[in-house]
């Protein structure tokens, strides 16, 4: 066996599933360090759920082996079970239960007693806002009580590593915040932690890495910095303060970069640049022209970009990432 | 509104596998899994008003409404009807009450608690022992119901007490052999509103084809050899045996058959079906 499998808490390879006539993972890889982040990334039917219902032993893989902090997945179930804690669309609470009586049965089915499963259901109620609504049924939750109260629910055996299959998916841009700062306040306490989403900016905001899922394969993979250097050049983006410069900053671009700038805004101007210190030549070339600008940025390329690039085709979550250009 | 995090400052809570919780760990974990999950089955059934409506109001309305609507027209007093149709109304009631268990377990599997479950390092046969274990407690009840209802209005056990604790123990050996036809349907149709429906389907005729209500040489013959046959027939035929006296050998006899045969035949179905989609 490789020599780093001991950092891996995810560590999965050349995972295979057919349902029927559907390939839902033609050979995935997927690794994931103690106490990082993965994003795994991809649109609806990309197989995303299929890997991570195979990670948390509920669906056997048809090949491939996957290993969560060293333990196989199919012949140490109950070791990985000890290890999980799952939350999803699909692992979900009992409606009929109130908050706290599904914290106690999950505290009891992992071997609390009942006292000890009630103290640890306060301790996550309360740490999840949910203290006031405890005594009621689940299904008089809203829709963040009730992520709130999944995701506490997969906390309770205190996991090492959690897997959250696409958490905000239909949360409110507010609900969206607060989980993020969950799962960033989990990783800060030393858990591993799979985040499957469709939502590039999710994945950008809390994957140290990002595998990148379509059609049941890893089409790419890396640090979202990698990822979006992937799909090669850098944007400058310049805005004179005076549209009369337009024309001469035009120019000035033109030469900097080789191609004809592009002009998305009245008076916004950006060309793609191969290397950093085109960024250089510029400011230095609009000083000498004496020509003051309001705008002026280097930027990567978006994840919808990398998306698109990988594919062929767009993401549909771009409703979602408008909101940061708003 | 402020983050979760502002709250309660770092959350030690989380902390993987830091605090020892081996001093609160229980010494039978699958025991202590059967008794939880079972609590689970009885507080979602206190929960659902049909549910509990079920195994205590539905049974005792059958009960008042067919005694005195049809008592005097069936066998010329309420009171001698009763004392044939209780035992009736009792097949019918665990008959009814066994759909429960199917369409709990297809809600499970479709709503996805099972697959919290799963994600548990448990038995994986402990939340289908918990509903089990939590049917039996529901056919206690509604045992219990139908008795008292019947003994306020004037139903006498011509036997023993012991005897209906015979027929108590009867009736719940019987579901206990039924409920896999009800476990296997909930666990291959595709909701919970299916499930009930292919049951009902399928119990209707069972007990309504019976000797249920009405005795069997009422009958034109084609429908008596129905109703013969029927399980159901035989498991009302051995409790009026064990609550107002008369033959219990021979109708026991075949209602044991009856269930060893169900029993035989769908709990393997049921557990291969539960395995492979639970």
């Amino acid at each position: 066996m490789n020599t780093t499998s001991t950092d891996l808490a995810i560590d999965a390879q050349g995972l295979t599933k057919r349902f029927g006539d559907t390939q839902a993972l033609a050979g995935i890889d997927l690794s994931a360090r103690r106490g990082t982040v993965l994003g795994v990334l991809g649109p609806n039917g990309a197989g995303k759920t299929t890997a991570v219902r195979i990670l948390a032993t509920l669906l056997r893989p048809d090949s491939g082996t996957a290993r969560i902090h060293g333990f196989d997945v199919q012949k140490q179930a109950t070791q990985v079970r000890q290890n999980i804690g799952l939350t999803g669309q699909y692992a979900s609470v009992d409606e009929d239960l109130t908050g706290m009586e599904n914290l106690i049965l999950i505290g009891q089915l992992l071997n609390l007693r009942t006292s000890a499963a009630r103290t640890r259901a306060n301790e996550l109620l309360s740490w999840f806002d949910l203290t006031a609504a405890a005594g009621r049924p689940a299904k008089t939750y809203s829709g963040g009580m009730r992520r709130r109260l999944d995701l506490a629910a997969s906390l309770v055996g205190r996991p090492s590593v959690i897997f959250l299959d696409e958490p905000t998916t239909g949360l409110d841009p507010s609900k969206r915040e607060e989980m993020w700062d969950v799962v960033r306040s989990l990783v800060d306490d030393g858990s591993t932690v799979l985040l499957t989403t469709q939502y590039l900016d999710e994945a950008e905001a809390l994957a140290d890495d990002i595998s990148v899922i379509d059609h049941g394969r890893v089409i790419a993979s890396g640090t979202p910095d990698e990822l979006k250097r992937v799909v090669g050049g850098q944007t400058l983006l310049v805005r004179p303060t005076d549209l009369d410069n337009v024309p001469q900053v035009t120019e000035i671009l033109a030469r900097i970069a080789g191609e004809q700038p592009a002009s998305t805004r009245t008076g916004v101007l950006q060309v793609g640049v191969k290397d950093d210190a085109a960024m250089h030549t510029l400011v230095t070339e609009l000083a000498l022209a004496r020509i003051s600008v309001t705008e002026l940025s280097l930027r990567l390329p978006s994840l919808d970009e990398v998306f698109f690039a990988l594919t062929g085709k767009p993401t549909g979550s771009a409703d979602i990432t408008e909101g940061d250009a708003a | 509104m402020t983050t979760i995090i502002e709250k309660s400052g770092k959350p030690t809570a989380t902390t993987p596998r830091s605090t020892s919780v081996a001093a609160d760990q229980v010494r039978f974990p699958t025991l202590h899994h059967i008794f939880a999950l079972t609590k689970r089955g009885l507080l979602k059934t206190m929960r659902t008003p049909e549910a509990l409506i079920d195994v205590t109001i539905q049974p005792i309305i059958f009960l008042l409404l067919f005694t005195y609507l049809f008592g005097g027209a069936m066998m010329g007093s309420t009171a001698d009807y009763l004392q044939f149709l209780l035992p009736g109304i009792y097949v019918q009631s665990i008959l009814f009450s066994a759909v429960a268990i199917g369409v709990n377990l297809n809600q499970d599997v479709t709503k996805g608690v099972t697959d919290r479950f799963r994600s548990l390092p448990i038995s994986r046969s402990a939340p289908l022992i918990g509903a089990v274990t939590s049917d039996v407690l529901r056919y206690l009840v509604l045992s219990a119901s139908l008795l008292i209802t019947g003994f306020i209005m004037g139903f006498r056990v011509e036997t023993s007490i012991w005897a209906m604790f015979g027929a108590v123990a009867l009736a719940i050996g019987f579901s206990l052999c039924l409920c896999w036809v009800s476990v296997f349907v909930g666990m291959l149709a595709r909701s919970p509103g299916a499930v009930q429906g292919i049951l009902f389907l399928a119990i209707f005729p069972l007990t309504f084809g019976s000797n249920v209500f009405v005795q069997t040489d009422t009958m034109p013959g084609w429908l008596q050899a129905f109703v013969k046959v029927n399980p159901a027939t035989s498991l009302a035929d051995a409790t009026r045996g064990l609550l107002s006296g008369g033959p219990v050998a021979s109708p026991l006899l075949y209602c044991l058959l009856w269930m060893a045969g169900l029993l035989a035949v769908f709990f393997p179905l049921a557990v291969r079906a539960y395995r492979r989609r639970v």
